[in-house]
């Protein structure tokens, strides 16, 4: 049960953005631009560097929303974003892509944490300053997210079937108020 | 070195912010929200505090010398009392509602999974409103965003605690909302 009094028909941190719509506005423009973006990593990457991050912050809510939307932009491949999340030097996604979730996941323990070996292998493998710049803010952005959820005891709904539709409406609408505003796709 | 070309000589998250103005915007919206913003019930020095905590439990010299210094200049006091709140706020001569919410954000900052149902219900018996830890909950977190976006670009920081405390007045009158990163 959340912390503070929030709506119970909203869940995850819908609830949390709907109690603080100012706060949201924001949130959602910056997260419309981390992770709706094809300018060098794609939406699939950035969606994947957002669940990685949350597996390790243990926070199911998120690691399960945004490894559904990653599904979205995947084919349905949830076998490869499982992976993805629990063990992704061992999945089949490219190398590059590779040394950034390393990154992000030394982005999780902390910023100091991250190496300059790191950085110098991903762009050994192509990665660029804004690549770097986005795999690092993204990683960020979401040990606030998972913080702000599990903080408040945001509710998590216990039935899977229920992440592909909001998976799909953010797959197609993206981020933004309209997630806690109009009823909640089923 | 930073570890990207920022194309610029800006210290801490000036230098990431100007590199990205885009992502740099939304950013400061949310600081001036949680931090400047008038508030019914956390003075701009309780949440600049707050931060500050955050990023010393951390270790972000940066942040916490920033938000430290902001914290300083509302409260109006030396900045040993800055340290004595950071390195150990129970003792410290502040309120048991800061106290209260200084422990959630000490958990948040461990992990969202580290607040307790307690610290909750005695933050709310020292008069905590739910907005307030929310406010609360959100600052810590968006504290540890800040903090590894930072450290985590290998950021370079001022070593003179004078030049945070010489900037404190002109950010507390500004605010961060259209913040110029290179002012």
């Amino acid at each position: 049960m959340p912390y503070i009094k929030v709506d119970e028909n909203l869940p995850g941190i819908r609830a949390l953005l709907a109690f603080s719509p100012e706060t949201a506005e924001p949130l959602g423009v910056l997260t419309n631009l981390l992770l709706r973006s094809n300018d060098g990593l794609s939406m699939a990457e950035r969606e994947l560097i957002a669940a990685h991050v949350s597996y390790l912050n243990d926070c199911f809510y998120c690691h399960q929303s945004h490894g559904e939307i990653a599904v979205c932009y995947l084919n349905g491949d949830r076998q490869l974003v499982e992976q993805v999340k629990k063990d992704y030097s061992n999945a089949p996604v490219p190398d590059k892509l590779k040394s950034l979730l390393a990154i992000a996941a030394s982005v999780q323990q902390g910023g100091k944490n991250v190496m300059p070996q790191q950085v110098e292998q991903a762009r050994a493998l192509g990665a660029t300053d804004k690549e770097i710049h986005d795999t690092v803010l993204i990683a960020a952005a979401f040990c606030m997210f998972n913080r702000y959820v599990d903080g408040l005891a945001a509710t998590t709904p216990p039935d899977l079937a229920t992440y592909p539709p909001r998976a799909s409406q953010v797959a197609e609408h993206g981020y933004g108020n309209h997630v806690f505003a109009a009823s909640q796709p089923v | 070195m930073a570890y990207i070309d920022l194309q610029n000589d800006l210290p801490g998250i000036r230098g990431p912010m100007a590199f990205r103005p885009e992502t740099a915007k939304p950013l400061n919206e949310l600081a001036e929200i949680l931090l400047h913003q008038q508030h019914d019930s956390l003075s701009c020095g309780e949440r600049e505090m707050i931060g500050a905590y955050v990023s010393s439990l951390n270790d972000c010299f940066f942040c916490q010398n920033v938000h430290g210094a902001m914290a300083g200049h509302y409260f109006e006091c030396d900045a040993s009392l800055i340290d004595s709140i950071k390195h150990d706020y129970q003792s410290a001569p502040i309120s048991d509602k800061l106290k209260a919410l200084l422990a959630i954000a000490g958990s948040v900052q461990k992990g969202g999974q580290y607040v307790t149902p307690r610290q909750v219900e005695h933050a709310k018996k020292m008069d905590a409103t739910d907005r307030d830890i929310h406010d609360t909950v959100l600052i810590a977190a968006a504290f540890c965003m800040f903090n590894r976006y930072v450290d985590g670009l290998n950021t370079w920081a001022p070593q003179d605690p004078q030049v945070y405390a010489d900037r404190a007045a002109m950010r507390a009158a500004d605010g961060y909302a259209n913040l110029n990163a290179f002012k």
